[in-house]
């Protein structure tokens, strides 16, 4: 909604000056991953707005508390920033309602910010368009597998073990450690594992 | 619940009169209770669930209610604009000022009462929300949206859970078939449309819960016959949760919801 207008007029900066698309758009459909969509090929251009394109790296640090090896960016989280000025506006929305990492995850943006010297800093928690795990990026997916989580597939798919590899697996709990995650467990190396629910 | 970051409100519908936004502050409180009522009750599973896994999912699903009441009960108390927060409303209400409805407050019971509640209410929130999707407030309409991805889960797992205790151990389909029965008459009250609502309805803002009735009861009715239960007899106890007329049980859960808030009034995390 309130990111419509930025997006309009960062499409336009970028194809003025031809900047290189291709960023990360070689996410497919491939084991059960989301396409691109339209939406988020958008979202990965805005990084290029000579505005913010540091901004965004500055970010790329913070990590979500639950998945330390996944940025916030990575998951989806990050939507949007804004700079007015000296005023900078970071947009970020929830992976699920009661998700208690947002706080979290609002301090660690400003101070992230506030380390590289950026003192005007808000935050704001926007809910529409609703998250869904399609915004998670490629390199996020894989360095969830690393991290042992199974990454999200769509439901016609089977859950491959992020252990041994197996498509041989089975569904012990609809709910994991995390509301995001169900628990797993891999028939052919017998570990059980968490999986990164499609939502 | 606190430390809430400014939340996006551009896309607000200014448009409403002073009364109608009264109005659609008393919907989301409406909303906020049941949610915010039904989540402390799956809380208090937590270290006591039957198995390690269905005590950490039936503390998830406890989660998404009450990130579902903070949502709602945030924008009552900012379309309010009397000054109070989503903690003011959750924690120093009283019970007359609490609008759950009746189904969400009772005791939580054993597994399979919290299971066959859990389902009945799961059901009924995967069409209410989907219809909400479409209300033209739109901040209701995003908390919908959001909402009704996660309802389709939790349906998932209550459904899951009717048949197994249904259709398992003797004792299971007994205890399940007792909780259904003292369940029943509750169901009704969800289905109620009162003069606010049908106001509400009019201009686009609430749903249709005579229409959510009609998509309710042939799922519910379906899998109540495959879990191998037996549809109650209708009856139809009293609501009045809407009124701030509540059981006993109100009292005692927000006695607990509530204590930290009553003894040291406004502290924070």
């Amino acid at each position: 909604m309130a990111l419509i207008p930025v997006v309009e007029k960062t499409v336009q900066t970028n194809a003025d000056k031809s900047v290189d698309t291709s960023v990360d758009t070689s996410l497919t459909a491939a084991g059960g991953g989301p396409a691109v969509t339209a939406e988020e090929v958008l979202r990965r251009r805005r990084r290029q707005d000579p505005d913010t394109a540091p901004l965004w790296e500055i970010l790329d640090q913070v990590c979500d508390p639950e998945i330390p090896v996944l940025s916030i960016w990575d998951l989806g989280v990050l939507r949007d920033i804004e700079r007015t000025g000296e005023h900078i506006t970071v947009t970020i929305t929830p992976t699920y309602s009661g998700c208690p990492a947002m706080t979290t995850i609002t301090e660690d943006v400003e101070a992230a910010l506030a380390r590289a010297g950026f003192a005007e800093v808000s935050v704001k928690l926007t809910l529409a368009p609703a998250w869904t795990t399609d915004w998670i990026s490629a390199a996020g997916r894989e360095k969830m597998r690393a991290y042992g989580i199974a990454p999200p597939v769509q439901r016609s798919h089977t859950v491959a073990c992020p252990q041994c590899g197996s498509d041989d697996t089975g569904l012990i709990s609809e709910f994991g450690s995390t509301a995001c995650k169900a628990l797993y467990r891999c028939n052919q190396c017998l570990e059980p594992f968490d999986y990164f629910k499609c939502l | 619940m606190a430390c809430n970051p400014v939340r996006d409100r551009s896309d607000k519908n200014h448009s409403d009169g002073n009364m109608s936004k009264q109005t659609i502050v008393e919907y989301a409180t409406r909303l906020g209770d049941d949610a915010l009522i039904l989540g402390h009750r799956l809380s208090e599973w937590c270290s006591n669930g039957p198995f390690l896994e269905e005590d950490i999912a039936t503390i998830n699903t406890s989660l998404d209610y009450i990130g579902r009441a903070r949502m709602f009960l945030s924008y009552a108390a900012e379309l309010e604009g009397a000054g109070r927060t989503e903690d003011d409303l959750a924690y120093t209400r009283d019970c007359r000022d609490f609008k759950n409805l009746l189904i969400n407050e009772l005791p939580r019971g054993d597994f399979a009462f919290t299971t066959v509640r859990q389902f009945l209410v799961d059901a009924f929130n995967l069409f209410f929300f989907e219809a909400l999707v479409g209300s033209t407030d739109t901040q209701l309409a995003a908390i919908a949206a959001k909402s009704v991805k996660e309802s389709r889960y939790h349906l998932r797992r209550s459904r899951d859970w009717m048949l197994r205790l249904g259709d398992g151990t003797e004792e299971s389909h007994r205890r399940t078939q007792t909780a259904l029965d003292d369940l029943w008459g509750y169901t009704d009250e969800l289905f109620h449309m009162d003069p606010l609502e049908s106001e509400l309805l009019d201009t686009g803002v609430a749903v249709d819960r005579a229409a959510v009735r009609l998509r309710w009861e042939p799922l519910v009715t379906e899998l109540i016959d495959a879990a191998t239960l037996q549809l109650p007899q209708p009856y139809t106890l009293p609501g009045g949760g809407r009124q701030g007329v509540h059981t006993e049980h109100l009292g005692h859960l927000l006695a607990e919801l509530q204590f930290v808030q009553r003894a040291y009034p406004g502290l924070q995390w």
